[in-house]
């Protein structure tokens, strides 16, 4: 700072070393009101784990598409990233319009970018940003995924699909894993293709740091489906949880009216979850996968009581259509698991009765989403008023503990 | 528990020139300090939403749509008057002068009390 000076009585003030944060700032810099939690609430005596958090793969991009098994389609895929000077970081991805939106035009930089300095060491970069927020937050173990590949179950091309998903997965399962135990990952199943996901659950199933399996939730297809049953089997059999991870659509047939991306985030994130949820239950897959644990990441909470009134409400009118089911509807979702974020919290007494109704303190899991625009601090399941102390707990760490048997 | 209040020298009045910003830190407390229209206002760097780095975020006019007699949109246009600051954590927008949340009145920032003369500024915080 230029001029500064202490007068009798008065304290100096110091220019702050970062002045606006960028894409360039530092993660650490940028978290650092969160580190204050951690005292506020004694985080560092909670054993968080954030169920879902995210690293940005197209950083990696050449490293994972050298990891595409199929000689012509690492040649083509390749190749489009040496000619198409665009095309580095996207090369055979589904990157669609939306998620460049995220970021509210520049007002939310982390969600573009991730842009800060690492020390060139032999560590991965991915890592080194993936412990800057870990620590800031005081979590313990993160549960990391990609960011465009979520959006995979809308690509045109299923071959494709299958070749990134094997490539991704093998890249992350020698790369990033072995590096660090506090990282795992529920890996994401080329779900289209049943046999290649079966494929996918015998290659990694046992691999150090995969809890489990996970279906991008944005596709057009029916999860009960008979050509899906193997894979249920096969989860519930090894013991693994399957997740369902939403994302955006800017294409369907709702969204498509809409002109904002707050009206696309706001539905998209949650139909999906939502027609997928009520194909699981309609058709009694809980019925016939009792052990397998179902877990329901990134559509919030507040959805979840709708589903449950709604689909009890039709379900005793016509049973007939859901022969399957012996009891109602939410007594099933009552038992399968949710992450936290984005908890909408606006209205307090129904946030405390979502709760109630989700089981919250056995079957909600925390979860950060860092680094997207709508991610949660622990504070957010800290600082809530009616839970109590073993709730907290539970919520932040002590659920996925079990579900995950970490 | 009995609070004290510190008061601290920032620096010169041209340290946060007609638009401009400046975050201090002063004691544990780190403090934004903006000039609208020649006056200072000062918020400490906690959003209302869940703590964030507010001050540090990016400085924007309000969007405002154009909306005409009939009812119709013509667009979004920037509202000059009033200068908004963006929490970088989640984007909750504030005015600058106010530092309220234009839509939702509860969600404030909290006001460090600033002063200028004539060797430049100060806070009590
Ligand atoms: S903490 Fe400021 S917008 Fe969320």
């Amino acid at each position: 700072m230029g001029t500064t000076k202490t007068l009798s009585g008065t304290a100096a003030a110091r220019e702050h070393p970062v002045q606006q944060i960028t894409t360039r700032t530092d993660s650490r810099e940028i978290l650092a009101n969160a580190r204050r939690d951690i005292a506020r609430y004694h985080l560092d005596d909670y054993f968080i784990v954030d169920v879902d958090a995210h690293h940005v793969e197209f950083d990696s991009w050449a490293e994972i598409l050298d990891h595409l098994e199929n000689p012509v389609l690492r040649h083509n895929a390749k190749a489009m990233t040496q000619d198409w000077p665009r095309a580095r970081q996207l090369a055979f991805s589904n990157h669609p319009v939306g998620l460049t939106f995220q970021d509210v035009f520049g007002r939310i930089p982390h969600q573009a970018e991730l842009g800060e300095d690492v020390e060139k060491t032999d560590e991965h970069r991915d890592l080194t940003l993936i412990r800057r927020a870990m620590d800031s937050l005081g979590i313990k173990m993160q549960v990391v995924f990609p960011q465009p590949m979520l959006e995979m179950g809308l690509h045109p091309e299923p071959d494709i699909v299958t070749a990134i998903t094997f490539a991704y997965n093998r890249w992350f399962a020698r790369t990033i894993l072995p590096r660090e135990r506090r990282v795992r990952t529920l890996l994401s199943l080329p779900f289209h293709d049943a046999d290649a996901s079966m494929k996918t659950i015998r290659e990694f199933g046992e691999t150090p740091g995969v809890v489990g399996f996970m279906v991008t939730s944005q596709r057009h297809t029916g999860v009960h489906r008979n050509v899906y049953m193997r894979i249920y089997r096969e989860l519930e059999e090894r013991g693994l949880p399957l997740a369902f991870h939403a994302g955006p659509s800017w294409g369907d047939h709702m969204t498509t009216t809409m002109n904002r991306f707050l009206s696309v985030h706001s539905m998209s994130f949650v139909t999906c979850n939502m027609t997928h949820m009520t194909n699981w239950i309609v058709n009694g897959l809980p019925e016939r996968f009792p052990k397998l644990k179902v877990i329901w990441i990134e559509s919030g909470l507040a959805w979840v009581p709708f589903m449950m009134q709604r689909l009890d409400h039709e379900y005793l009118m016509r049973q007939s259509d859901a022969p399957l089911l012996r009891r109602l509807p939410s007594e099933y979702i009552a038992e399968m698991y949710f992450t936290s974020q984005p908890l909408e919290v606006t209205m307090p007494r129904m946030l405390e009765a979502t709760f109630q109704a989700v089981r919250a303190e056995t079957q909600l899991m925390y979860s950060s989403d860092w680094p997207h625009w709508d991610f949660d601090v622990p504070a957010r399941i800290a600082g809530l008023p009616f839970l109590s102390e073993q709730a907290k707990r539970n919520i932040l760490g002590e659920n996925a503990r079990r579900v995950f048997r970490l | 528990m009995p609070t004290t209040q510190e008061r601290a020298y920032v620096g010169a009045s041209g340290r946060v020139p007609e638009g401009g910003r400046l975050v201090v830190d002063v004691g544990e407390k780190t403090i934004g300090i903006f000039r609208v229209q020649g006056r200072l206002y000062a918020w400490q760097n906690i959003c209302a939403h869940q703590g964030g780095p507010v001050c540090q975020g990016k400085m924007i006019p309000r969007v405002t749509e154009v909306i005409d007699p009939g009812g119709e949109s013509h667009g979004f246009a920037f509202d000059e008057s009033h200068p908004h600051i963006v929490c970088p954590w989640h984007g909750f927008e504030y005015d600058i002068q106010t530092g309220v949340h234009p839509g939702r009145p509860a969600a404030q920032l909290i006001r460090v009390a600033v002063e200028e003369s004539e060797d430049g500024i100060y806070v009590t915080v």
